[in-house]
């Protein structure tokens, strides 16, 4: 498969703000991308960019491999989806969805025929004459998809598009969006902040932070090997533990922790390195005696019960909680008693990096 | 009890009520209703031939004011009006949206360029025009001292002369709301349209204009019915053949000493404006943008 977006080197810097910091990355025709992070990390200027509302500081941004960072956006092969929506207010819906094959000076029977088959497409049939102003959210949405899909461009740019919808009606969004990439197999580049969102919907997921690329993936590589401390605990709830690799052996590596040891699978840390071990809660194991390998006790704290899943929070002796999830019904440890949480060692995640480093720099790990 | 009750929060929300809409209430009496009335009545009062006001009942003054001198009149005055009205939106419009598109300090600055001129007396800023471009004005000094011409061109007492006084008085009216309307529009519009494959020029013409249409309809009305009543610019700058509507008002008070007369005219541009309001209204309009 080619790539039909490339981005490559690009910054974004607004007077001393730097937005987006050389961000390299490539699309795949037909995927569902999702640009993820909290605000200000720069995924919506990102987007901006490749749909030229914003003109990148350096960096050249491709699309089919030609070059368009010097577009105008009237000009580019790519639509949005806007976050406001951006509905043209003094227009019926007919004539906002039909505005760009006008544009495009495709023939009136065109664009009837096409415009009514796209208002089929998003559910919206017999609502021509309708303004914006008397739709809901949810039909406004589907107006702003249909508008923009109509053009059939080669990408489409969807921002926060589900942002202003009520749970239900954003979950029922999530699966429809689904379901229109796959039909007309155009390639979707999302922008959101809400992490379960980009896990259901994305062939890929891009996670940014403070204007880098954080980590490209599947969601499930995202979620099973987080690259960075900041993508295990964006993505899903997870342990984290910062600490200095102890000892290697067997691609294995015990780490000090500020209340005692703990260990994972590993082939890449030295002794003496620091990492940040994350653990999801229902990985968590726990028993009554500690081992060589895993010596913190715990005392369990409180019950959370969420639906089918109950939640065990237990405190380790620095006060810092953690937690251990199983399915309703599974055996779980008695309020009040000392544990020794451990973990099969290939569901821990070892990372390293600049972060870890930086840890190392602040000196803020305080060893017992 | 409860009649007792009930005294109690009739005391409790009439007090406030009239201490609050009282003194407002007072004052619309007081400064509006009473003079428009005094103003109607005596538009139908005679006069003796000493031109004293009597109390007598009378069509006189609106039958005089059919003939066919007034009628033309007031045809001028439209006409000033509306080229007025035309040239300030043509040349308010590109300003009213350069201010809005600017960034902030050159924003500030246009503000306040079209402000400043707005708080002057416009009587002394139509006598400036008058010392600018008369005979002996600092326009014909410079066109004489570069050998442009020979003798001073006759810029004053021409019917464009007034219309030029005109828009300089008027144009911040038709700025002001044409600047609110288009801050109004959400720049996401304009960024959608663009994204559509429209190029600037049509987003202007297809999402611009008509999202501002109610500034560009108040700020018209603004500028065309006080351009019927200006008198002081035309008697100023224009000649003889630019009176408008308010100079016959201004004219029956003075040198005329016909009261019932001139309190006729004021009628006759008071129910114009009023049909123009209601117009406007009728257009879809927004009451709010001119200040109701």
């Amino acid at each position: 498969m080619g790539y039909i977006v490339e981005l490559e080197n690009v910054d974004k810097i607004y007077g001393e703000n730097h937005v987006v910091k050389s961000l390299n990355l490539k699309v795949e025709e037909g995927e569902f991308l999702t640009l993820l992070g909290s605000s200000g990390c720069g995924k919506t200027t990102t987007l901006r960019m490749i749909a030229g509302f914003e003109e990148p500081t350096n960096g050249n941004i491709r699309v089919e491999g030609e070059a368009i960072e010097d577009k105008e956006p009237y000009e580019r092969d790519v639509n949005t989806v806007f976050q406001s929506y951006a509905l043209f207010p003094h227009m019926t819906i007919y004539d906002n969805i039909a505005y760009g094959l006008k544009m495009k000076k495709v023939p009136k029977d065109e664009v009837q025929e096409r415009v009514l088959h796209m208002m089929d497409l998003v559910q919206l049939g017999g609502f021509e004459k309708r303004y914006p102003s008397q739709l809901s959210g949810g039909q406004k949405q589907r107006v702003a998809i249909a508008r923009a899909l109509i053009n059939r461009p080669k990408v489409l740019l969807l921002d926060e598009p589900l942002g202003a919808l009520d749970l239900k009606l954003r979950k029922q969004m999530q699966l429809e969006l689904k379901r229109l990439q796959k039909k007309l197999n155009i390639t979707f580049i999302y922008v959101t902040h809400d992490q379960e969102e980009a896990l259901t919907m994305s062939d890929r997921i891009a996670i940014m932070h403070d204007g880098i690329l954080d980590q490209l993936g599947t969601p499930t590589e995202i979620y099973e090997k987080p690259a960075t401390r900041f993508v295990a605990t964006f993505i899903g709830e997870t342990n984290i533990f910062d600490g200095a690799v102890a000892d290697v052996k067997d691609g294995q590596v015990q780490v000090t922790i500020e209340n005692g040891i703990i260990s994972a699978k590993d082939f890449m840390s030295k002794s003496g390195q620091y990492v940040t071990i994350s653990v999801r809660p229902e990985k968590m194991k726990f028993r009554d005696t500690p081992t060589t390998d895993f010596t913190i006790p715990a005392v369990v704290k409180d019950y959370v019960y969420v639906g089918s899943i109950i939640k065990c929070v237990v405190e380790l002796p620095n006060g810092n909680e953690i937690r251990i999830e199983r399915l309703a019904g599974q055996e779980l440890p008695e309020l009040g008693t000392t544990i020794y949480p451990y973990w099969d060692m290939e569901d821990a995640v070892v990372i390293h990096g600049q972060e870890q480093e930086m840890l190392r720099a602040m000196d803020s790990i305080q060893f017992s | 009890m409860e009649d007792r009750h009930r005294m109690h929060n009739f005391r409790s929300n009439t007090l406030p009520a009239i201490v609050m809409v009282g003194p407002v209430t007072l004052f619309m009496v007081l400064l509006v209703a009473v003079p428009l009335i005094y103003v109607a009545v005596m538009s139908f009062c005679s006069i003796d031939d000493n031109y004293n006001v009597v109390f007598q009942f009378t069509w006189k003054n609106y039958v005089r004011l059919a003939n066919a001198d007034y009628m033309k009149i007031y045809g001028q005055s439209l006409l000033i009006a509306l080229i007025t009205t035309v040239l300030s939106l043509l040349i308010g419009y590109p300003f009213a949206y350069i201010i809005s598109r600017s960034d902030s300090r050159w924003k500030k600055l246009l503000y306040m360029l079209v402000i400043i001129p707005f708080w002057t007396n416009s009587l002394i800023r139509i006598y400036g025009w008058r010392t600018f471009l008369g005979s002996n004005g600092w326009l014909n000094t410079a066109l004489q001292a570069l050998h442009i011409v020979k003798e001073p061109v006759e810029f004053l007492f021409q019917r464009g002369t007034t219309v030029l006084g005109m828009v300089y008085c008027l144009i911040p009216f038709m700025i002001l709301p044409l600047y609110t309307a288009i801050e109004k529009v959400d720049g996401s519009l304009l960024e959608a349209s663009s994204d559509l494959g429209a190029r600037r020029i049509i987003t202007f013409f297809r999402i611009v204009i008509p999202l501002t249409a109610s500034g560009i309809f108040s700020g018209c009305l603004m500028v065309f019915i006080p351009c019927l009543g200006y008198f002081f610019v035309s008697e100023i700058l224009g000649g003889g053949n630019s009176d408008v509507i308010g100079n016959l008002i201004e004219r029956q008070f003075q040198s005329g000493n016909n009261w019932p007369l001139g309190a006729a005219l004021s009628i006759i541009l008071i129910v114009v404006t009023l049909v123009l309001v209601k117009l406007f209204q009728k257009a879809g309009g927004n009451m709010e943008d001119l200040g109701m």
